[in-house]
């Protein structure tokens, strides 16, 4: 696990590293594409993906808040809002049960910025959504069914 | 070359209030076009906002996250009149960058 946990933070602080270098032109984007391992991403099942983010005993916290619809007509952009109380967030991962590949997004969040971010998800089916915040390292989750009544990925 | 960002950043009480969107395809390779082909996967893997040299959000992104991505988070430590940098990569390594003037209150 502690291994792991050290493969994300060094992806975490490799990422803003590499893509600007890239952006100043000193090493391809393809480069930076390479040195990122983006662990989870490649995950096809909930479980799998909260592992490889070293996750797995993430506990059920209620200092933790997701917002989603109960319902989303619109499932190519259903709006997610999560928010961390927890002191010493400094990472949030949203991820969507039943999507071909769950981890969505994960958010590194430094001092001085806020534990909370809003965006949108695509849903292929009716899943729940699954917040995921490292605090203090460790791992909190919140959950939260949404209907889906067409499906966003087509 | 992809569009630029859509980026408003406003600053109340020190704390800066920012909300992105960011023309792009999203797409996420399960879909399929009228002849039944599989449209590639094509999605931003990586964004990144700085406030001078101080990285104050990054992201990163799979497929799941919908076209056009649209964001919305708050920071501390910048003034109006500041400018914000936002940077992506994509899956292909296409990249762009945008910049936007941070309004609100003049000090």
């Amino acid at each position: 696990m502690d291994r792991k946990r050290r493969q994300v933070l060094r992806a975490a602080g490799g990422l803003g590293v590499l893509g600007m270098l890239a952006q100043a032109g000193l090493i391809s984007p393809a480069q930076a594409q390479a040195a990122a391992a983006r662990p989870g991403f490649d995950a096809r099942e909930l479980n799998a993906a909260l592992a490889a983010l070293g996750a797995q005993d993430a506990t059920a916290s209620t200092e933790l808040s997701l917002t989603a619809p109960d319902i989303a007509e619109v499932a190519n952009a259903v709006s997610v809002e999560v928010r961390s109380r927890l002191p010493g967030t400094d990472r949030i991962a949203i991820l969507v049960e039943k999507n071909p590949f769950p981890l969505a997004a994960v958010f590194s969040i430094p001092e001085g910025t806020q534990p909370e971010v809003i965006t949108r998800l695509k849903m292929a089916q009716s899943a729940d959504v699954v917040a995921l915040v490292r605090a203090g390292g460790r791992f909190h989750v919140a959950r939260k069914a949404v209907i889906v009544t067409i499906s966003g990925c087509g | 070359m992809a569009n630029p960002m859509r980026i408003r950043a406003d600053v109340r009480d020190g704390v800066t209030d920012v909300r992105m969107q960011v023309p792009h395809p999203m797409e996420s390779g399960q879909r399929k076009d009228d002849k039944g082909a599989v449209i590639p996967a094509h999605f931003i893997t990586q964004l990144e906002v700085r406030h001078g040299e101080r990285v104050v959000f990054s992201a990163e992104f799979g497929p799941s996250v919908s076209a056009n991505p649209f964001l919305r988070f708050r920071f501390k430590g910048a003034a109006a009149g500041d400018r914000l940098v936002a940077s992506w990569v994509d899956s292909r390594g296409e990249t762009r960058s945008d910049q936007v003037q941070i309004g609100g209150a003049a000090a």
